[in-house]
């Protein structure tokens, strides 16, 4: 069963966040907390307690392996929503200088 | 539920009758078309005022020919995104001519206001704790429109016209 | 005498007083309600066909911003302001679609009532760029200038943008639609016949204007060409017809799927009888004086479109045949994307958005305001956006022809591949849309690399690819020559093929060649298509007619050959 992590959309600006390890919500995958499937249900169940309060819309999980320490999205489109346009690499998250939130 | 009208809280005076409820000896009661379809003698032997109520699924059309009979026409909104009750107003208004109340209830919010007003509906059921200011705030903030209104039948000479405030 | 300056004569619909006030207006209801979605008054369920309605979608990446180009035709200071609209908000570059509109894909929610009154200043709006509610009207890029036009469509476009503008009864149809109109008594390069209602403008015998009517056409999951509704709608009829099939669809359209909510299910599920006879009924009931389109109004609206000050030159420009005798790439861009202009002297140029291995339909800021200024230099201003995800110059003298192709030469627009194989439309796709099944922009891009010899492109003729990420079909693979969309196997990236495509007056729907393939595959499997093709074609036959003449059956073989 794969690993997974949470994810939605931050109402006021649309950026692309995942469900940090301190239930916060951060902008890079790499500070994303993973959970069993389990954990997920229930992760998930208390992250849409900020969709009620206006924080995130579209929250989902997905799911991730870990690569060199971090997660990383299974699927194609959850890759490109981690990293930005695979057409241009000097827009999205990919052009931030890599700065790995503190966990 | 609290009724709107031109931007206004406003009392109901009728009473919304279940399909399975008795019928009252007096005064105003809306019933469903059903019911209408089914009991359309003994409510019309009744001297109160009558109100049917249309679910999305018919249309003006259905009660074209009894419109003299009904003092009020609900129209009913399933959804928000359901549009079919703004050509039921509509053509209540301007195909058949209807003068009575028209009462637009179920799930509709503030910003399709000044739409069913131009549509030609009368007043909206909101749910309890609404805020009317909002209501009366989303129908005063176009005042242009680009087609007529129900009841703006003049020849068209602009394409775009004012809307009249509430 | 006064000077006017060039741009004014841009023929776009300038906005008056009234026009302007109802823009603002609108930007502060939608202030209002974005004011509430922050603060919870409005759920997400309530505030999004809200946002819809004013262009704006939730993204891949972030929130997307659609900005209407009524009819693609914007003055170079619309443009000018769209370039730092680009800068300020977003991250310096936009997204021209086949919808002739432009999106921004980095954009705030916060940010978009600002973004909206700005739009406001330059007399735009994203008002029903989506949402179910009748969308931008599209037309013929060339309008005003072909010289196959019978009357200038965007007259008719901006009466019909008008009049559906906040519709009161018709802004929560069952779903979106689509309105186009052609006006050339020649081709259709509005693609009538795949929209939800098509109009082609015509003069009958007595030289009055009227409208073939057709209804029901739509790519997406069920492609339909749509038939023809009726020979001949005159003139003053225009929106008494368009509200009676609007009417008849917003009660008998079907809400219970959206995937069967499109008019065209409507039309083929009634019965094209059936649905003439209804629209029929309702059209005769409603005609008269309320929506009658009265000609002083015609009139009113063309006088915006009015031609602008050609001056008199003779057909052929000396300097522009000698130019083209001396210098081949400049030849061979007159060729692919000049053509004629009704006025003597000047030309219609095609500015290419399609660079061997560039992203469709993408521009910059700095692009942006290259092309204003090289509009108000050589076109009166005036800029028209293509379904194509081109942009067009209508209006340049052919003495001008030369500077104008080494300007843009220095800002990369001068790619000579207009109606080419190079000239690929494509969606977004999974690069940045949150529908997508698939990514479009690598495909096209592999291929207009592939096919980057300008040579090899002129040898192979008109050969329309279309890249779709998805089956809603925003590239319009259906109406590709050959078309491709990308779907999706347990998460993996997938290509289908479908060849014999046209969007013009003969459409057709592209039949599926096989079983879908990886992105390589794919695109080797379109090399070896165009090659077959070169084969087996005789002299002078393009790709549709050798395809129809030999079948499917070499082109599938080549297709799946081993390698």
């Amino acid at each position: 069963m794969a690993l997974k992590a949470i994810t939605a959309n931050r109402l006021r600006d649309g950026a692309v966040v995942w469900l940090g390890q301190k239930g916060d919500w951060v902008e890079r995958i790499d500070a994303a907390a993973t959970y069993d499937e389990a954990g997920a249900a229930a992760a998930l169940a208390q992250a849409q307690q900020d969709e009620a309060r206006n924080l995130v819309v579209a929250i989902y999980t997905l799911d991730v392996e870990i690569l060199d320490g971090a997660p990383s999205p299974l699927r194609t489109k959850e890759r490109i929503r981690a990293l930005g346009p695979s057409v241009r690499a000097d827009v999205g998250k990919q052009a931030d200088p890599i700065a790995r939130a503190a966990a | 539920m609290p009724l709107i009208e031109n931007g206004r809280a406003v009392a109901d005076r009728w009473v919304s009758l279940a399909d399975d409820a008795a019928l009252p000896a007096e005064g105003g009661v809306i019933v469903s078309f059903a019911r209408w379809q089914a009991e359309r003698d003994a409510l019309l032997a009744r001297s109160a005022p009558l109100g049917v109520r249309l679910p999305s699924t018919v249309s003006a059309g259905a009660v074209a020919p009894d419109l003299e009979r009904f003092a009020l026409v609900v129209v009913e909104f399933p959804k928000f995104r359901d549009g079919r009750g703004f050509t039921t107003a509509r053509e209540l208004r301007e195909r058949w001519g209807y003068t009575g109340e028209i009462r637009a209830v179920g799930n509709i919010i503030a910003d399709q206001y000044p739409l069913l007003v131009r549509c030609g509906v009368s007043t909206v059921e909101v749910p309890d704790g609404t805020d009317v200011e909002t209501w009366a705030r989303t129908l005063n903030t176009v005042t242009i429109a680009y087609q007529a209104s129900v009841g703006e039948d003049e020849p068209l000479a602009l394409l775009r016209r004012r809307v009249a405030a509430a | 005498m006064t000077y006017v300056h060039p741009r004014n004569h841009a023929g776009i619909y300038h906005y008056d007083e009234l026009d302007r006030q109802f823009v603002r207006e609108r930007v502060e209801q939608f202030r209002f309600q974005v004011e509430r979605r922050l603060k919870g008054e409005l759920s997400e369920d309530e505030f999004k066909p809200l946002r819809l309605m004013n262009g704006l979608y939730l993204q891949l990446h972030a929130y997307m911003l659609r900005i209407a180009i009524p009819y693609g035709t914007l003055a170079s200071h619309q443009l000018r302001g769209l370039s730092e609209i680009a800068r300020r908000y977003d991250k310096g570059y936009g997204h021209f679609t086949t919808r002739q509109n432009l999106q921004l894909n980095w954009i705030k929610l916060e940010d978009t009532p600002d973004i909206l009154g700005k739009l406001a200043e330059i007399d735009m709006h994203a008002i029903q760029t989506s949402g179910n509610c009748v969308r931008n009207v599209t037309t013929d890029q060339f309008a005003g200038a072909a010289p196959d036009e019978v009357v200038d469509p965007r007259v008719y476009a901006e009466i019909l943008r008008q009049w559906t503008t906040i519709h009161p009864e018709f802004t929560f149809l069952p779903r979106k639609f689509k309105i186009a109109i052609s006006a050339s008594g020649e081709a259709d390069r509005a693609a009538v016949r795949v929209h939800d209602i098509g109009l082609v403008v015509k003069k009958n015998a007595e030289g009055e204007t009227g409208f073939e009517v057709y209804v029901g056409g739509g790519l997406g999951r069920t492609p339909f060409i749509a038939p023809k509704t009726r020979g001949w709608l005159p003139e003053e009829d225009l929106i008494a017809y368009i509200e009676a099939v609007l009417r008849v669809y917003n009660q008998a359209g079907r809400r219970d799927n959206a995937f069967k909510a499109r008019i065209k299910i409507l039309v083929h599920e009634t019965k094209l009888d059936k649905f003439i006879a209804l629209v029929e009924d309702e059209f005769a009931r409603i005609r008269g004086p309320k929506f009658r389109l009265d000609s002083a109004i015609v009139e009113a609206i063309r006088s915006h479109f009015a031609p602008p000050p050609f001056e008199e030159l003779p057909p052929a420009s000396d300097l522009a045949v000698r130019r083209r005798a001396d210098d081949a790439a400049f030849d061979a861009w007159v060729r692919t994307n000049v053509r004629d202009h009704k006025a003597p002297g000047h030309a219609s140029v095609t500015i290419s958005l399609k660079p061997a291995g560039g992203v469709p339909g993408d521009i910059s800021s700095e692009q942006m305001d290259a092309v204003a200024d090289l509009a108000d230099r050589h076109s009166f201003g005036e800029i028209r956006v293509t379904h194509e995800q081109n942009l067009v110059l209508a209006h340049v003298k052919q003495d001008d022809l030369y500077a104008l192709w080494q300007a843009l030469s220095a800002v990369g627009l001068a790619t000579a591949n207009a109606g080419l194989i190079g000239d690929i439309i494509a969606c977004p796709g999974l690069d940045y849309c949150s529908l997508a099944n698939a990514r479009s922009i690598p495909i096209a891009q592999a291929l207009s690399e592939r096919f980057a010899d300008p040579a090899k492109q002129a040898e192979i003729g008109d050969l329309k690819i279309k890249i779709s990420g998805c089956i809603n079909a925003c590239g319009h693979h259906h109406v590709g020559a050959i078309g491709i969309l990308g779907v999706d196997k347990k998460g993996e990236e997938f290509y289908q093929i479908t060849v014999g495509g046209n969007a013009e007056l003969d459409a057709s729907i592209g039949d599926i060649l096989g079983p879908a393939l990886t992105a390589d595959e794919a695109v080797d499997a379109v090399e070896r298509i165009v090659d077959r093709y070169l084969e087996r074609r005789q002299p002078g036959e393009r790709f549709l007619a050798t395809l129809a003449r030999l079948g499917q059956a070499p082109f599938k073989e080549t297709a799946y050959a081993a390698d």
